[in-house]
């Protein structure tokens, strides 16, 4: 049964949106977080385990130092404040994935808290948005589903499980309630989950691919009449894990529960989930006292201690933080804040910077990446660092134009030849015998015939019109099959006529 | 805080919480049971004022963190060797109803 | 010396010289144990599972190496050992004795193991418990009753009933056990036997069952005080793979106790606990007269005795009987028929699902007490409650915590009685839940506390079962309890001329001797 929405604009303005996220990011340390098992993506089932991460009886927990510092990274790049003693809770309930049938994970006394991250959006504008703790936690295995159809929990016969993720290190970020977001709450949520991204790249503290499951979010929306009444019940609609389907599963719990609202009807607090297949979410369990995980101390762990020295140590190797580097860049490279935004939109900044530091211009980088690369990547359908040419490739083109050895159209066709595998650019010039005709007696022939055929252009040309201009190289490019330097052909028009 | 009396409905509840099927019997008879050993050691309230810490691990001391490196792990056959049903390198669980 | 009750009643000690010497082979000590274990189990049922042909073959490598690197061994190095089924065993079955974990051959071993077997210390079998450990009298175990040697109508206490029962009939010369609120002392004061509780993280508990993890240490049962001094330096010391770990090596307690059998105590002092000195009603007169006859051994080896308070000991009881099943409750989650152990579907009807399978699993697993504590654990934790209650208990251990610091400040080492009563008669506390845990009334708080703390033979009654006297010293201070305990055994059986043991019959060794 299709629920009842009220159209976005509407809801938006007859509602205050309130929502908040709770992002699950998995490090990527090489160990797991109480046990040495090794940690490898797509291994053969239950091979990554040690008595610990299996829950055998008996086994103890022993605290990763590298995760631990990963989590005060994160928690330096988000403002937030380290807590010098933390605690490790247990979070009681059953669940067939579930080694111990509880998770250890932060509950009262996480390693980070409160602090903000600074958002930008599209069209530049800044929002901040309020971190309420960023605490550590183990992850869970994996159970796959068989018997019923396409994997689905529904209908299925039993499930399989695999304890290989289990004990993976998760950092969740948890947001204070984000209010005053209006009718960008989506886009917000959006650009927030992506600046986490880049964060965790940066910080080189998880690969945050969201199709591996490397990050995943829980949404929690709740609208109210007016920024001043309470806090209205929320939905929280777990394990979202792409950028998209965040945004899509703000818009639409947003216009379901005002449709609600609208109708004089009550949310309830409820976890639902996105379905991507039917774009909405659904509704799942009820909150009841079902959810009482019984959170205490975990007596096999003790207190986690962290001096101002160790994060002073972290502090001082921080690297520089994405959208300082995006600044700074900007500075350097002399881009507008829109030239800006085309660049990190398309995923090109490491590569333009790369292209830079392998010596081409800014600009000469940026038309390159932009332009012919990212059409031959959209028409290929994959990302600009999976083409087959690097940017010291590029780098190497722009040169041989800045050095009059290519002219535009045959840097076109060396980039085109790098791209089918026909080697490096100097190779393709080679293999092809690209060169640039500008200086010789037969691009001054090659001019004289082009003039002859054209008195007209001539007379023009010579009455200081020089529009016409183009045609003459045209037909000069054309003789020479594209070999001809447009500055040299110019230039020896400017003599004849004057001649 | 009132002295906590177990009733039925509570040690049902319990045992749900607990994954313990409880039959009839041991529910009413973990009721009385229950009822007084919650009288003998409710009195714990009594000195649990509000400036006294509480204290969690006898031995006071802080984490050992553990530096980052692989030790052998189980082999599949090591893991699965007690799985009461086990298929295709994993674990069977019957049919999980819930949510992910 | 090929006569196996002559070997038997060796102490532990004995045993090792005897094999650094050559008069005896580590062979020949596990074979005279395998005998007394195949003529006393039918009996005593001490042990769940005897692992023969494991310790043999464990003998045999150990006697196959050099002098050199004997020598290099501890001193117990040869000599077998019988460990609690609460303790993991690679290759040898662990139950917990328990129905859900029955048939569960861990892949792994628990450090202590570890440390057994470097110390080439073979492994004679795994015994008996209450079911994961939850009991003071072994008769929880789901799978059998272990008898008391004294009296074989008697529980031999417990959990750790088993370890005590199989070295009081000589079954082994030293066993491990785990104590979460006296499993090792209480099962020690019933048997005639020695059994310690080390401080709190003195002995690693990677590869212990884990019943409460604040709570639970593991500690040897032995017949002697010097024997289990040499088994605790064996077993004790920082573990990386216990984050509980004291980060240190084993206390001095075997020289200790070799100082203490001087029976030279002048300078220490000696506290009576006067709430649990054995005044009240719950004491058996025998046990409280045999505890003052004690405590004026210890002033005439030249300690001086003085009474001091622990006021808040009797918050004790309440404390851990939140603080523990909490624990238990939470620990014991897993054993759901997913990963190991037994599994059990719903009953035609009900929805054939995981929780389902889980549900019937547990129900059909566990017993009566493991579920009662789960229950009331389950309780305790709960959102409503957890203030009023585990909150509440935290604090309290931190109340006790500063009573018995301050009690340290006036004396050394203080003692009480290790029970109340001497062993019952089977069947007489299992159905009354609190008679039951009130007999662990002295033996809790030193668990409440992380305190090491140790029983050992104080006399026989005239029911003809042994009474216990403990020590309870400070936290790390563990070698302070084996010099008292030392001194206070030698001026024992000085008295008795002999080991307590002399006065207990034993029909089982009877027709061993040729």
């Amino acid at each position: 049964m299709a629920e009842k929405l009220m159209k976005y604009s509407e809801a938006v303005k007859k509602y205050d949106v309130v929502f908040g996220l709770e992002t699950h990011v998995e490090l990527c340390t090489n160990t797991k977080l109480f046990c040495p098992a090794h940690i490898e993506f797509g291994g053969e089932p239950n091979t990554q385990l040690t008595p610990v991460s299996l829950g055998l009886p008996g086994s103890l927990p022993v605290i990763n130092q590298t995760a631990v510092d990963y989590a005060i990274k994160l928690g330096l790049a988000l403002h937030c404040e380290i807590n010098e003693w933390s605690q490790f809770a247990r979070k009681n309930y059953f669940y067939p994935d579930m080694p111990r049938n509880y998770q250890i994970s932060q509950y009262d006394k996480p390693t980070n808290g409160n602090g903000y991250l600074d958002v930008e959006l599209e069209d530049g504008t800044v929002f901040r948005v309020p971190i309420e703790r960023a605490h550590i936690e183990d992850d869970a295995g994996k159970n796959t589903h068989v018997g019923g159809a396409d994997g689905r929990i529904e209908g299925a016969d039993h499930s399989l499980v695999d304890y290989n993720r289990a004990g993976v290190p998760l950092i969740e970020i948890v947001t204070k309630p984000i209010e005053g977001a209006g009718d960008r709450a989506p886009e917000i949520a959006g650009a927030y989950m992506r600046a986490i991204r880049d964060i965790v790249r940066a910080l080189g503290i998880s690969e945050a691919r969201m199709e591996h499951g490397n990050m995943r979010a829980d949404v929690n929306v709740s609208l109210r009449h007016s920024p001043s009444d309470p806090l209205g019940t929320r939905s929280e609609t777990k394990n979202v894990n792409s950028f998209r389907g965040i945004e899509k599963t703000m818009q639409y719990e947003i216009r379901r529960q005002a449709a609600i609202l609208d109708d004089g009807g009550e949310i309830l607090q409820e976890t639902r989930h996105w379905d991507e297949a039917s774009q909405a979410t659904a509704g799942g369990r009820v909150k009841s006292d079902a959810d009482d995980y019984r959170y205490f101390p975990d007596p096999d762990l003790v207190m986690l201690h962290i001096t101002k020295e160790h994060i002073a140590e972290i502090d001082a190797q921080m690297p520089e933080m994405p959208r300082e580097r995006r600044n700074r860049l900007q500075g350097e490279w002399g881009f507008n804040a829109t030239e800006m935004r085309d660049i990190v939109n398309a995923d090109a900044l490491d590569l333009i910077e790369a292209t830079v530091e392998a010596g081409a211009t800014a600009s000469g980088a940026k038309k390159w990446w932009l332009g012919e690369l990212s059409r031959e990547a959209n028409a290929k359908g994959v990302s600009l660092e999976e083409l087959s040419i690097t940017p010291v490739e590029v780098a190497d083109v722009e040169k041989l134009i800045a050095d009059g050895k290519l002219n535009d159209k045959l840097a076109k066709q060396t980039v085109a030849g790098v791209l089918a595998g026909e080697g490096t650019p100097a190779e393709v010039v080679e293999k092809h015998g690209f060169k640039v005709v500008s200086d010789d007696g037969a691009l001054e022939a090659a001019v004289v015939e082009a003039l002859d055929a054209n008195p007209d252009i001539v007379e023009k040309l010579k009455g200081g019109n020089m529009k016409p201009m183009g045609a003459i190289i045209g037909a000069v490019m054309r003789a020479t099959r594209g070999q001809a330097d447009a500055k040299a052909v110019t230039k020896i028009v400017m003599e004849k006529i004057k001649g | 805080m009132a002295m906590p009396t177990f009733t039925r409905e509570e040690i049902t509840h319990l045992g749900e919480l607990s994954r313990i099927a409880l039959t009839e019997t041991e529910i009413v008879r973990m009721q009385g049971e229950l009822n007084t050993i919650a009288d003998s050691i409710n009195k714990v309230q009594q000195v649990a004022t509000a400036d006294v810490q509480p204290t969690a691990n006898p031995v006071p001391l802080e984490a050992y963190l553990r530096p980052d490196e692989a030790e052998k792990p189980l082999t599949q056959e090591e893991a699965l060797s007690g799985a009461p049903v086990k298929e295709d390198g994993m674990f069977v669980a019957p049919r999980i109803l819930g949510e992910e | 010396m090929t006569n196996a009750t002559e070997i038997v009643k060796l102490t532990a000690a004995e045993m090792g010289e005897k094999v650094r010497n050559g008069e005896l082979s580590s062979r020949e000590l596990v074979q005279a144990h395998l005998d007394v274990i195949e003529a006393a189990e039918p009996t005593i049922k001490a042990f769940l599972k005897v692992s023969s042909d494991e310790a043999l073959e464990q003998a045999d490598a150990f006697d196959k190496l050099s002098a050199d690197e004997k020598a290099a061994m501890p001193e117990l190095a040869g000599v077998p050992i019988a460990v609690k089924d609460m303790i993991v065993t690679k290759g040898i079955e662990t139950t917990a004795a328990s129905k859900i974990l029955e048939g569960w051959v861990p892949p792994y071993d628990s450090t202590v193991v570890e440390r057994l077997k470097a110390a080439g210390m073979p492994i004679l079998g795994k015994t008996n418990l209450d079911e994961f450990a939850m009991g003071s009298s072994t008769e929880h175990s789901a799978f059998q009753n272990t008898a008391n040697p004294w009296n074989t109508g008697c529980v031999p206490g417990g959990s750790g009933g088993g370890s005590a029962a199989a070295v009081a009939a000589f079954e082994a010369p030293l066993a491990l056990g785990t104590d979460t609120g006296g499993s090792i002392r209480q099962p020690g004061a019933f048997t005639g036997t020695v059994g310690v509780k080390p401080t709190y993280g003195g002995v690693s508990r990677y590869g212990a069952i884990a019943m409460a993890s604040s709570l639970d240490q593991i500690g040897p049962a032995t017949r002697s005080v010097l024997d289990s001094a040499l088994l605790y330096e064996i077993i004790g010391g920082h573990d990386l793979r216990d984050s509980t770990s004291i980060p240190a090596g084993p206390r001095p307690a075997a020289a200790a106790a070799r100082e203490g059998a001087r029976r030279d105590l002048k300078g220490m002092k000696v506290g009576l606990i006067r709430e649990i000195s054995g005044t009240g009603d719950a004491f058996e007169p025998e046990v409280t007269a045999h505890f003052n006859a004690c405590v004026k051994m210890l002033e005439d080896m030249g300690a001086e005795v003085i009474e001091v308070s622990v006021p808040r000991i009797d918050y004790s009881l309440g404390a851990y009987y939140i603080v523990m099943p909490s624990e238990a409750s939470s620990n014991l989650a897993r054993y759901d028929g997913m990963r190991y152990g037994l599994r059990v579907m719903p009953p035609a009807g009900v929805p054939q699902t995981a929780a389902n399978m889980m549900s019937a699993t547990r129900e059909a697993g566990f017993g009566d007490e493991v579920k009662r504590r789960i229950i009331l654990g389950t309780y305790a934790l709960s959102a409503g409650y957890y203030d009023a209650w585990y909150g509440s208990a935290q604090k309290v251990r931190t109340l006790i915590i500063d009573d018995f610091n301050k009690a340290f400040e006036q004396a050394d080492v203080l003692v009480c009685p290790t029970a109340p009563t001497t062993a019952f008669e089977f069947g007489s506390k299992i159905d009354d839940p609190m008679a039951m845990y009130v007999n662990d009334i002295a033996t809790i708080p030193a668990n409440l506390a992380g305190l090491p703390a140790m029983s050992i033979p104080s006399g026989v009654a005239s029911n003809g079962l042994p009474t216990g006297f403990q020590f309870v010293a400070p936290q790390q201070k563990d070698e302070v309890m084996y010099k008292a305990a030392a001194a206070l055994e030698a001026a024992l059986e000085d008295s008795w001329n002999g080991p307590v043991w002399q006065k207990m019959n034993t029909p089982w060794l009877d027709g061993l001797g040729a």
